[in-house]
């Protein structure tokens, strides 16, 4: 089977219906008279990172807090280096996009006075098993807007150095889109699946973010040279053993404290609570000898058992079947915790696209939002609605004059060409699979994944970038035989360009900032005199280029200059 | 970490094959929807939640320490009830209402 090229047009595309995707919509719906066209991966009704729901919103501004002192805690979570005008702004319309999810129909608890519950100083309180059909179904309400669910998008389409659409395939039949668009927004999310998960058998994909979430977007950016920011802020979470479940349910909702296998309440041992000192110590401890680690539940009342059971199952229910099929609950025994694989997410840390504060990436035309934007950590469902209104409405007005343009046709043949090639008969060497195993134990192994307890040094990364290198070559040779095979191959090549990156910035920053996240052993402390800067990247003619860059401050207007 | 589908109990509505986050789900041969991709499953339940027929079993994969428990759902206007099967056949039933929001 051989796809064929079909072109279509449209104003304004948006590459992946997630949290961001859709809030990115339903924002130009509301705006503009606009056309749209989503491109999506799978099915916008459950994709992304919200397809089980979500059970709190951590980012919100609650009453005697201001987006000031949200900005403050993420400075400070972040040891400093956070564009801080990303963060504000983002952190200026928490609680009006809040408002706008609460006017479709997300469940929020509210007091007998009317006014939301808060979950310590920044969450609320919410029932969000339904949150991502919310947001299809107020999609579907705009007549200007198309979704092509089961459309993978593969690469930008460039002309005289704009971006003016997107390549993509169909899973379903042998369409090969060019998608014309007068702006793109990007919102693919992160990145999942680069290091050796924490269930590398069976349940592989177990882990906490979405494993369809294969930095599909920063690959696309990265060769098309976009400029990239902060990659080696990974985010490494602290779950529930085995489930990867989340962790906050739990240490907020009950005020449960991590404990070793002492019985010791650990992380005040370690500094100021973060939430990298949250999973560093837990890994210290453990590399002391005194794991397990647990969150402190046994003893909690059966009310408090049961709303965690519930709570679980609107999120995350392999929890509470966990729970139960064990026979022994919360209440019996304490939660084992264990940090995740590390992930590149552009939602709880600072990697993603480099873009100006109204979300435009270095490459004209092209706005990122949600997950897969950098410079703003801590956005979380909350912050990516916010980016994805930014970025929406600086696509509405940027797209005011536009035409919509084409590449040439000999550019289109040959990017139908790279696909198919995919496609035809012929031995290879390797399968999809065998080329991820090995990509995942290289990052493991060399690039401080989950065996070397995080950590990394210089000859290690070297032969990481030599190993990235060797199988992205071999990445060109794979062979499927369907369209569902063809999308595991760009999975995979996608999270090749994403690790090639990576290793760049864990190379370049000759610090260590952030513990566990980035645990440079040929330089294990901070240095706030050399490295209070962002590390940036670009990929040009093969070679990957890094740029420092100084700190922007909260009331800068950031602007691209020398594109 | 997956699912299992009854295949006498599939009546191939098809609905879950459109929503699975990671198009793990397809059409067998004899009309009936396979997971082609078991170890590429999240565990997220979209598709045992759009599944009215209960042929849909979500389980613990045994190296997450699964032991042949498995959960299916219901659902009845505003309840979402999770329906827990042990190996032995014993039933527990959580039930959630949706219009009610977490308390943790």
């Amino acid at each position: 089977m051989m796809l064929k090229a079909t072109k279509i047009e449209t104003d304004i595309l948006i590459i992946g219906s997630g949290t961001a995707g859709c809030f990115a919509a339903i924002t130009i719906a509301d705006h503009s008279n606009a056309k749209v066209i989503i491109a999506e991966k799978a099915n916008i009704k459950r994709s992304g990172c919200l397809a089980a729901g979500v059970n709190a919103l951590n980012a919100y501004i609650v009453a005697g807090q201001t987006p000031e002192t949200y900005l403050n805690y993420i400075k400070n979570d972040s040891e400093g280096v956070v564009r801080e005008d990303l963060a504000y702004t983002m952190a200026q319309k928490l609680n009006t996009v809040t408002k706008k999810m609460e006017d479709l129909g997300l469940v929020i608890l509210k007091d007998a006075k009317g006014e939301y519950v808060s979950r310590g100083t920044r969450n609320i309180k919410i029932n969000g098993e339904n949150i991502k059909t919310i947001l299809a179904d107020e999609v579907a309400r705009s007549n200007n807007t198309t979704v092509l669910n089961r459309v993978n998008i593969t690469d930008y389409m460039i002309k005289d150095g704009k971006v003016v659409g997107a390549y993509g395939f169909s899973l379903d039949t042998n369409t090969f889109y060019v998608i014309s668009a007068k702006a793109v927004i990007c919102t693919t999310g992160g990145a999942a699946g680069l290091y050796r998960p924490n269930n590398p058998g069976f349940s592989r994909h177990k882990m906490w973010y979405s494993p369809f979430n294969t930095g599909a977007g920063y690959a696309m950016g990265i060769r098309a040279g976009a400029e990239m920011t902060t990659f080696e802020m990974r985010f490494i979470a602290l779950r529930c053993k085995d489930t990867i479940a989340p962790t906050g349910t739990i240490a907020q909702g009950i005020g449960a404290q991590q404990i070793n296998s002492l019985g010791a309440e650990y992380e005040k041992e370690y500094g100021i609570p973060k939430t990298s000192i949250r999973l560093y110590s837990t890994v210290m401890e453990n590399k002391h000898g005194r794991g397990p680690c647990y969150l402190k539940t046994q003893g909690i009342a059966q009310n408090q058992e049961q709303e965690l059971a519930k709570a679980y199952l609107n999120m995350a229910p392999a929890q509470t079947l966990k729970w139960i099929e064990n026979g022994r609950g919360p209440a019996i025994e304490n939660v084992e915790i264990e940090g995740t694989e590390p992930y590149i997410v552009g939602g709880h840390t600072g990697s993603g696209y480099w873009v100006d504060t109204k979300r435009t990436t270095t490459l004209e035309g092209l706005y990122a939002a949600g997950d897969v934007a950098g410079g703003s950590p801590q956005k979380y469902v909350t912050g990516c609605f916010a980016e994805g209104e930014i970025a929406a409405v600086s696509a509405v007005g940027y797209i005011d004059g536009q035409n919509n343009c084409w590449p040439d046709e000999v550019e289109i043949d040959k990017k139908l060409a790279e696909v198919n090639h995919f496609l035809e008969d012929g031995p290879s060497c390797y399968s999809v699979e065998e080329l991820e195993d090995a990509m995942q134990k290289t990052m493991d192994d060399y690039a401080g994944g989950i065996s070397s307890g995080y950590m990394y040094n210089a000859k290690k990364l070297q032969v990481a970038e030599d190993r990235i290198d060797e199988l992205l070559e071999l990445s060109d040779n794979l062979k499927a035989q369907d369209l569902h095979q063809l999308m595991h191959i760009y999975e995979v090549i996608d999270r090749l360009y994403v690790s090639k990156i990576l290793i760049q910035h864990l190379k370049a920053r000759k610090e260590t900032r952030w513990h566990s996240f980035q645990e440079n052993a040929d330089y294990p402390e901070k240095d706030d005199q050399n490295w209070l800067k962002y590390v940036n990247s670009r990929l040009q003619d093969g070679k990957v280029e890094i740029l420092l860059r100084e700190l922007v401050k909260k009331d800068e207007i950031y602007e691209h200059k020398n594109r | 970490m997956s699912i299992k589908i009854d295949s006498q109990k599939c009546n191939n509505c098809g609905k879950c094959r459109q929503v699975c986050p990671g198009n793990l789900l397809y059409e067998d041969a004899t009309g009936k929807t396979e997971i082609r991709y078991p170890r590429d499953c999240w565990g997220c339940t979209s598709c045992v939640k759009e599944c009215n027929g209960k042929a849909i079993r979500y389980y613990l994969g045994a190296d997450m320490g699964g032991k042949g428990t498995f959960l299916y759902t219901r659902q009845e206007g505003k309840l979402l009830h999770w329906i827990i099967i042990d190996p032995d056949g014993g039933e527990k039933v959580i039930t959630i209402d949706k219009s009610q929001a977490n308390a943790y």
